[in-house]
């Protein structure tokens, strides 16, 4: 048994905790990008942390339920209905089956996460059932018409917890210095520097428009491993903050790296929003 | 290689927390002291060697990672020799003639000596299955397409820089295409080794 989806809005993916472990193949890891959002999701529902769900780009998601099932909303705040009536955001709900499930638009965040009661089943690639957007490793992209097969149940049953309002979504971004800071001219300037989430986001790259940071010296660098979070400067000097979907080696110098606490305020981040950039 | 008497420790960077990046004097050592920190008792994620460096992420203690790729001299220990692949091509690509002017030699010769060199994949990247392959000699280096093509594809065999590679997929590119080779190199049915030409694999191009 199975969703149906009817609208997959912007862009929605399956999503797990991604396939680390094959950078050196140049796989990228891929995985949901807010990490404790999915996982709460997937806790409201009692599967294991690490089961498949989906990721719903700004919202705008719509499937039918083929079979009665347990389902959760976490990640960005949206307005959540079953057939027709409101459902509740960060709790778990069930669904008879034949029932429509829609998302409204992100009014808060920007990638909302849907897990159901046994996880999406579809099967997994290396490891996982993650869609990587850069090299399309993992299962396709989610479009109108997918049929979703859902897994039998397992884990502990639900997670009593219960969210009445989307937790305060934090917009500063703590950095470490980078391998490569030396390149920049004034690392410390980083520190305070405001930036504007570019249009162009995605899950491979946070783009950030605001202050150009200027190089200490120019040249190539060859090409080496990059990690999550890896800020990247190309030569246009705004930088880039490197997601889930990131290339695994590349040549520009890495001045910084989000810390690890930070990578939901990342997936989150909606474009044009501003962010404060904070130097540990 | 080098005896570990007259060879300085390898330079380690720090990449946030969790990861460190080595420098090292080139793809082989890269390789090398990829395979050597496999063998030793380090909990990671990923190991990713590239030109002049190894990526160690995922480390829950990069201090004493830090410490222990201290010790390391390239020499101490032998890389393990990768398999050896031997790859058809068929020499019809749109820049053999760009790459034989730059050689100053015929088209001929651009196969003759292309199909005279052994080739190690010294690590992958760019996308998955894209082996980097070292062996070119420095004088036959080319520099890449001023503008990429849009479009290359999958089982072009290229040549840019002092590197060869095997496009796995489709993909805009913007190496010098010398030909086309039917063999898979990136198959993700084989998800034990999805990757026909991991970094050590040793490659010989013959014409189809």
């Amino acid at each position: 048994m199975s969703l149906l989806v009817t609208d997959a809005g912007l862009l929605t993916t399956v999503q797990d905790r991604g396939r680390p472990g094959w950078a050196h193949l140049g796989v990228p890891r891929a995985g949901a990008l807010d990490g404790p959002a999915a996982a709460l999701a997937n806790r409201l529902v009692g599967n294991p942390v690490s089961a498949a769900l989906l990721e719903a780009t700004l919202g705008g998601l719509r499937f039918r339920a083929e079979r009665a099932c347990l389902l959760a909303v976490t990640g960005a705040a949206c307005r959540v209905d079953v057939g027709g009536r409101p459902a509740p955001w960060g709790a778990a709900f069930s669904v008879r089956a034949g029932t429509e499930v829609a998302l409204g638009p992100a009014s808060d965040g920007a990638r909302c996460y849907v897990a159901v009661r046994g996880g999406i089943a579809v099967p997994p690639v290396l490891g996982s059932r993650s869609t990587d957007t850069l090299s399309w490793v993992g299962p396709p992209v989610v479009t109108e018409g997918t049929r979703l097969p859902l897994g039998a149940a397992s884990g502990d049953g639900p997670a009593d917890v219960v969210m009445t309002a989307a937790p305060h979504r934090r917009r500063e971004l703590l950095l470490h210095l980078g391998p490569r800071a030396d390149w920049v001219a004034d690392p410390g300037s980083l520190d305070g520097a405001t930036y504007r989430v570019g249009t162009d986001s995605d899950r491979v790259g946070l783009r950030l428009d605001g202050p150009v940071v200027r190089r200490a010296r120019s040249g190539e660098l060859m090409s080496e491993g990059i990690v999550l979070g890896a800020v990247q400067l190309p030569p246009s000097g705004l930088p880039l903050v490197f997601l889930h979907d990131h290339p695994t080696t590349g040549g520009y110098p890495v001045i910084a790296v989000v810390d690890e606490a930070d990578l939901p305020v990342c997936a989150q981040a909606r474009p044009g929003e501003e962010l404060v950039l904070r130097l540990r | 290689m080098t005896s570990v008497g007259e060879h300085p420790a390898p330079a380690t960077r720090r990449v946030g927390p969790r990861a460190l990046l080595v420098e090292v004097a080139d793809h082989h050592e890269a390789r090398a002291l990829a395979s050597w920190i496999r063998t030793q008792l380090v909990s990671l994620t990923d190991v990713v060697p590239a030109a002049r460096t190894v990526l160690l992420d995922g480390l829950d203690d990069p201090a004493r990672v830090s410490q222990l790729v201290g010790g390391w001299r390239p020499g101490a220990v032998e890389p393990p020799h990768g398999r050896s692949v031997r790859i058809p091509v068929r020499y019809d690509g749109p820049d053999l003639a760009v790459v034989a002017r730059s050689w100053g030699v015929t088209e001929d010769e651009v196969v003759r000596r292309h199909t005279g060199l052994e080739l190690v994949s010294a690590f992958v990247g760019f996308a998955p299955g894209f082996s980097y392959l070292g062996g070119l000699p420095e004088e036959w280096s080319v520099p890449r397409l001023e503008s990429p093509r849009s479009r290359v594809p999958a089982g072009a065999v290229a040549i840019a820089d002092r590197w060869c590679a095997v496009y796995p997929g489709e993909s805009p590119g913007g190496w010098l295409l010398l030909g086309r080779t039917d063999v898979t190199v990136w198959d993700l049915s084989q998800a034990d080794e999805p990757s026909l030409l991991p970094p050590g694999t040793r490659v010989r191009f013959v014409a189809a």
